[in-house]
């Protein structure tokens, strides 16, 4: 009993491991790119939790100790990264954002996973008119411009809260986790070992859970990291455009940057140039991690690293005593 | 033997009779979407600016107050005459709007394609030939960085430096005032307009306001041609008919580009098709950064405006015209690789 | 990790000859070799003479324009060794024009055609695309597009593992016919006895990276001098077989090698001598040779080393 329960233990962590152990394998271009990736995202997301806290002002604040801040400021010691037309710190700004944009995305994804996800696993594994009706859809939704889409959604659900704006995002991006998941499913199914636990009699829900889940997991980090990286592309879009966060619930980078243009023709740089440099790190970080996971832990790329042998002389007496 | 040309015309016809549904599917979406928002698409965007009896007048003359499934059929009907619509605001039949505005998106776009291509093409074939050398990590990483750039950021910074601090270049619109004044539209492509004026000062002044926005969005999407390009090298590199050619004695630069390169290039063809659906999203970021008059930039406008009708008949066009593209795409590499056709 | 240690092979010209061996001895490696194509990180050592010139000190380039004209290889899988974007015309156009870069298209097209002719590939087709041809024909295929440039030398790779049994028999009948037709010398390499049986004036027998035995097809089948040699004739099936005879044991692990004479743990006739000392090669009459300490040479053998090599049961880990 003892044996089987630590057989089933180490057996939930296979899933894990297999995405770990290449990780740590990794060497070269892949290496540099997953570490490089990882400390940005990193970096991001302490700046996400902690920010606020550290930040000088906060994001909306426009004066302190009753006087009102310079508009369009010159980046100087009290405004590391100068002011914008409404007064407020541009470097607080960045920094309070870091936070909504890592929350939308954070929850987009997990909508995604748990959507996603079970829907291409199901479909994938049972098929017929279940699956092709929602093939049929994935599809479409998958045509659809996907800006335009989010945009739609964002609009018809009207409220411009952290919630709707995640819920917009998440929509635009199951059909990527759905498909990838269902074609994974479709292959694995086919597998000797899966054909196995069926002629064994083991129910559809156990084989699911057992054998495809883990296998399926696998390429589940790549798909969300880059996922991830296009999310931030598409939320800071949105507050480009006007249909993201509501500017008094929080700061968003693309907002920033629609406010910014006007100001270019003025030769005024600092408020556009810090929140989409913050956008262009963030994503580039969540780019490499996912390039670099997928160079990783994908055999097809996988290049291990060769080196030349030493020619000796060939073999031909060798003594040795080689007992009975 | 069966003939090249039968082949392909019934490849054709059965990917036609894939698309039916999907279009349908489409089009009942943006149906339900659009009718989804409370009251009706009259009220919204009129109710408070024009008194209720006139609402309820152009509610019933537009025929907002039919049952849905009325409304459905005549939409449907409609949609396959190609009668999108007229706009509630302004009055504007929504084909004029895909006349003279998507034409302006068009030219944008396959100029942007254009860049986007050449860009992408080159550094990613660079990449994937000289894979794990500082080219190919260059290449990469400049794709990476690249794709990071939201467009409207890098036309942020374009307008920034060319427009505003070296000053030689126009940083919005299509056209200087004057010149469009004169323009006689034939096609609405101005480049190709003003060609046909054989008017060379506006040519001129049309491309130098073409310059930024396309080349903007070229750069923006190229850095998923690059990292498409060098996979599917790196991929075709390693299949057996590329060391069968060596065992030929074929030179290793033969190899690359007669053998290796165009095989590769194959799927591209396939994600040239996904990338139109992306560009016409881009579309609408690029237009609205440069004030460029394109489709995306009109929906943006009646969607300010709570424009449904407007809305509705220009996601349709978009949709369309995305199935439509697909469907081209799947052709020409059907085409390409004979293997398809069967 | 060496796969292939220490060979030394002699092919005459026209002459057909066969190397044998199991699946991981090294043949494929030997084969690769000879033309320049082991994989990245790979490092040969020695002398590959071809017309008083060793191949492995070749500049790239120079070793290129001997593979077509002077070098042939064909592969195993013929399914997917040509460009299924080209036509068969394009293949052969490309392979002619690198080679001989004065003939006029007319040139190409004919001689093309009257290679794939003798392959039994009718002109008809010639504009057709590789997906569109069976295994067997593209085989054909494939053969006819080495030979177009009259090769001195082919070697062949497993070049009917892939294909059934008919076909298998007439690319064998095409592959002998090469001397007579063509003039070429062939390396066939094979890890089937009958094919070389068939086929071969010559067999190198090839096991754990070395050759064991070489010599005449015929007397090499009809009285075999290594031990190997003869198990593997034993575990030959034909009509005749009543029961089924197989080496016990598996191919060894070429990073670490068994001391001594690698055949020792699965040789029924080892002696003390064998794990302890690496055989020398022997000349027997007849044009034959081998390594193995049963044919001497005497005065290398330790005395008292001939009896019996006493052995441990081999461990079942080893069959898998």
């Amino acid at each position: 009993m003892a044996a089987a329960a630590t057989s089933v233990g180490r057996r939930r962590f296979v899933g894990l491991r297999r995405v770990l152990e290449p990780v740590a394998g990794a060497h070269g271009g892949a290496r540099i790119m997953l570490w490089s990736g990882a400390a940005i995202t990193t970096f991001f997301i302490v700046l996400a939790l902690i920010g606020p806290s550290i930040s000088p002002y906060r994001f909306d604040q426009y004066q302190a100790n009753g006087q009102r801040f310079e508009q369009l400021a010159h980046p100087s010691s009290d405004h590391v990264f100068g002011t914008t037309v409404q007064s407020t710190d541009v470097l607080s700004r960045v920094i309070w954002a870091t936070r909504t944009e890592l929350e939308v995305v954070f929850l987009s994804l997990i909508f995604g996973l748990l959507v996603g996800v079970p829907l291409g696993l199901i479909s994938g594994y049972f098929s017929g008119p279940l699956d092709r009706g929602l093939v049929l859809i994935m599809d479409a939704l998958f045509a659809f411009p996907y800006l335009l889409l989010a945009i739609v959604i964002a609009f018809l659900l009207g409220g411009q809260s952290v919630i709707n704006a995640a819920i917009a995002i998440t929509v635009v991006y199951i059909p990527q986790y759905f498909r990838v998941v269902r074609n994974h499913v479709i292959s694995v199914r086919e597998e000797s070992y899966v054909e196995a636990a069926r002629a064994i009699g083991a129910k559809p829900f156990t084989i699911l859970r057992r054998y495809v889940f883990f296998n399926v997991v696998q390429n589940v980090p790549v798909i969300a990291t880059l996922n991830a990286a296009d999310a931030i592309l598409t939320l800071t879009a949105l507050g480009f455009l006007g249909y993201g966060i509501q500017p008094s619930a929080g700061a968003e980078w693309g907002y920033d940057i629609s406010r910014a243009i006007s100001d270019a023709s003025s030769g005024i740089w600092w408020t556009g140039l810090f929140p989409g440099l913050a956008i262009v790190l963030l994503v580039t970080g969540l780019t490499l991690l996912g390039e670099g996971l997928n160079e990783t832990i994908n055999p097809v790329l996988r290049k291990r690293r060769i080196e030349s042998p030493e020619l000796g002389t060939p073999t031909s007496i060798v003594e040795s005593e080689v007992g009975p | 033997m069966a003939a090249q040309g039968t082949s392909l015309k019934s490849y054709l016809l059965t990917r036609l009779a894939l698309v039916i549904p999907m279009v349908f599917i489409l089009l009942t979406m943006v149906f339900l979407l659009m009718r989804v928002a409370p009251g009706d698409p009259i009220s919204a965007s009129l109710g408070g600016r024009v008194p209720q009896a006139e609402v309820d007048k152009i509610r019933h003359r537009l025929g907002y107050d039919k049952p849905l499934i009325v409304q459905y059929r005549e939409y449907l009907w409609d949609t396959a005459r190609l009668d999108f619509g007229t706009t509630i605001t302004d009055r504007r039949p929504v084909t004029e709007i895909i006349k003279v505005n998507g034409a302006a998106t068009l030219e944008l776009t396959i100029a942007a394609m254009f860049v986007a291509i050449t860009v992408g093409v080159f550094f990613g074939l660079v990449a994937g030939r000289y894979r794990d050398t500082a080219a190919d990590a260059g290449s990469r990483l400049f794709g990476i960085v690249i794709y990071a750039m939201p467009v409207f950021f890098l036309g942020y910074l374009a307008q920034l430096f060319f427009g505003s601090y070296l000053g030689i270049l126009p940083t919005s619109d299509r056209a200087s005032p004057l010149t469009e004044a004169l323009l006689t539209p034939h096609t609405n492509l101005f480049l190709i307009d003003t060609l046909i004026n054989k008017n060379w000062a506006a040519f001129w002044d049309v491309f130098r306001h073409l310059i930024l926005p396309a080349t903007t969005l070229g750069l923006v999407i190229s850095g998923i041609f690059i990292r498409l390009v060098r996979v599917n090298v790196i991929r075709t590199l390693k299949d057996d008919y590329i060391e069968a050619a060596r065992a030929r004695g074929i030179s290793e630069r033969s190899v690359v580009y007669n053998h290796a390169f165009r095989n590769a290039l194959v799927p591209v063809i396939t994600i040239v098709g996904l990338q139109m659906a992306l560009l016409l999203s881009g579309a609408v970021l690029t237009e609205t950064t440069f004030n460029w008059p394109g489709i995306g930039h009109q929906l943006i406008f009646y969607l300010d405006n709570r424009d449904y009708a407007a809305v509705q008949g220009i996601i349709v066009v978009f949709a369309l015209v995305v199935v439509f593209i697909s469907l081209l795409i799947d052709l020409a590499s059907a085409f390409i690789d004979p293997r398809i056709r069967y | 990790m060496r796969a292939v240690d220490g060979v030394s092979l002699d092919i005459g010209e026209g002459e057909v000859l066969g190397l044998v061996g199991e699946s991981g001895c090294g043949k494929s490696t030997l084969g690769r070799g000879i033309l320049g194509l082991l994989p990245e990180g790979a490092e040969s050592d020695g002398e590959v003479t071809y017309g008083g010139r060793n191949l492995l000190t070749l500049p790239d380039k120079d070793l290129r324009r001997l593979r077509g004209p002077d070098l042939g290889l064909i592969f195993q899988e013929p399914m997917t060794r040509l460009n299924p974007l080209l036509r068969i015309e394009d293949h052969f156009a490309e392979t002619l024009s690198r080679h001989e870069p004065d003939l006029k298209k007319r040139e190409i097209r004919s001689r093309s055609l009257e290679t794939l002719g003798r392959m039994g590939i009718p002109p008809t087709r010639f504009r057709q695309y590789p997906f569109e041809f069976s295994g067997g024909m593209r085989q054909r295929i494939m053969i006819a597009l080495a030979l177009v440039l009259r090769p001195k030398l082919l070697v062949a790779d497993e070049p009917t593992t892939a294909l059934d049994v008919i076909v298998e028999a007439q690319i064998l009948g095409i592959l002998s016919d090469l001397k007579r037709e063509f003039g070429t010398a062939l390396l066939l390499i094979t890890h089937n006895l009958g094919i070389i049986a068939e086929a071969c004036d010559r067999v190198a027998v090839m096991y754990a990276g070395r050759i064991v035995e070489e010599g005449p097809a015929r007397p090499l089948f009809a009285d075999p001098a290594h031990p190997y040699t003869r198990e593997l004739l034993r575990s030959t099936i034909s009509l005749e077989t009543t029961e089924l005879h197989s080496i016990p044991g598996a191919p060894p692990n070429l990073i670490d090698p068994p001391s001594g004479c690698r055949f020792h743990p699965r040789c029924p006739d080892a002696m003390e001598v064998c794990p302890r000392k690496s055989p020398i090669p022997v000349k027997l009459e007849g044009d034959r040779r081998v390594e193995c300490w049963l044919h001497g040479p005497e005065g290398e053998i330790p005395p008292g080393t001939t009896r019996p090599m006493e052995r441990g049961r081999i461990a079942v880990a080893d069959e898998a």
